[in-house]
């Protein structure tokens, strides 16, 4: 699940101060499960900002409006007239559901009201970790299900760095090192012959390239479009 | 200070604890400032975020949320939910500006209608050193409240 959470409120304010009518969009997929950008908390924002306008003496309206997902077009689409009849849209979503809402909009102003910050589990409520850097070249198949490129502060892909102190890293003495966990789990399951393949170096590519990607089944409906 | 400034309480009281010693407070004929409006509840579980923020929008000078004692909930934990909840609030209200003492959360339980009182009289001590809520719409609606006891 992508995790974010919401920006500082002074931030959010500021960044609202100068439009009249505004509409917070939530997002009710990854960023509602992680109580960042859902309905209630569109609904909660929204209240707010209209209090904080109220104190100031600014005469701004919020409304709210809450979509499955901004990140798919059928959704967005249910927006669309009420967009219009607002002066800016404050995007509860990830950063993903902010560029397409305003792709969809290119004549409104589109504020971002939460900060992104990583594809992870929920811990327990109230918490989560983070799990997955999408590197797009997974390698947990091999090192016991413990990401390296995650876990590892120095992404160290073919084993540790020789840095390591009783197991624990040594940028932060309370942090396991990625790799004792994964030897460790790997002898557990009785794969530690997993740690004689050699990684080769990452495919950088992706560093100047958003990715893309077609689902085989619908290769040729779009390669007809070429 | 304005003089004639009285301040308009809301509290949002649940039905099983608070709202029984504030009736037995009526019972009693105990004496506390009629500033508050009382709005019962089945369970201060109920109470949300929005409410409270609502609260503050539609010109509260102050809240208070009052369920049982802690442990006593009638629906075992609404109490304590009610209680994070108001927290929260809290800090959302401090972030915009406005003072966060104006909401306050209470534990009363059935049979202590005195606790009660002393919590409106609290409140609205508080109400009226902190001053009007910069929020109020009006003058119209500083008018005094209407008590729920003698």
């Amino acid at each position: 699940m992508i995790v974010a959470e919401r920006k500082p409120f002074a931030e959010i304010a500021q960044a609202v101060a100068g439009y009249r009518r505004v509409l917070v969009v939530g997002c009710g997929t990854c960023v509602a499960v992680c109580l960042a950008g859902g309905e209630k908390e569109a609904g909660i924002l929204a209240a707010q900002l209209d209090l904080a306008g109220q104190l100031a003496g600014r005469d701004q309206r919020f409304a709210t409006a809450c979509v499955e997902r901004q990140c798919d077009r059928e959704f967005l689409a249910e927006l669309d007239a009420a967009a219009r009849e607002h002066d800016a849209l404050l995007s509860l979503a990830c950063g993903a559901g902010v560029q397409f809402l305003a792709e969809r909009h290119p004549t409104l102003p589109v504020l971002a009201g939460l900060n992104t910050t990583f594809i992870g589990v929920n811990q327990d409520v109230g918490v989560w970790d983070e799990r997955c850097r999408a590197c797009s070249d997974c390698l947990l198949s091999l090192t016991g299900g413990v990401c390296p490129v995650t876990m590892c502060p120095k992404g160290m892909v073919n084993g540790p760095c020789g840095g390591a102190v009783d197991g624990h890293c040594e940028t932060d003495p309370e942090r396991d090192c990625a790799w004792t966990v994964i030897h460790a789990r790997l002898a557990d399951s009785g794969r530690l012959a997993n740690l004689e393949a050699l990684v080769p170096p990452r495919d950088h590519s992706r560093a100047n390239l958003p990715g893309r990607q077609t689902h085989a089944a619908y290769l040729r409906r779009y390669s007809s479009h070429d | 200070m304005d003089a004639r400034y009285e301040p308009k309480i809301l509290a949002l009281i649940c039905t099983y604890c608070t709202y029984t010693a504030a009736d037995m407070a009526g019972s009693l004929r105990l004496q506390y400032p009629p500033n508050v409006r009382v709005v019962k509840l089945l369970c201060t579980g109920k109470v949300d975020v929005l409410h409270l923020l609502a609260a503050f929008k539609a010109g509260a000078d102050a809240v208070m949320v009052s369920g049982c004692e802690i442990g006593d909930c009638h629906f075992l934990e609404g109490n304590l939910r009610a209680k994070e909840r108001v927290a929260h609030a809290k800090q959302l209200l401090a972030e915009i500006g406005l003072e966060p003492e104006r909401l306050e959360m209470f534990h009363i339980g059935a049979s202590d209608a005195p606790q009660w009182a002393k919590a409106v009289e609290m409140m609205t001590r508080r109400a009226r050193v902190l001053g009007p809520s910069p929020l109020r719409k009006s003058e119209a609606a500083a008018t005094p409240a209407e008590g729920v006891a003698a």
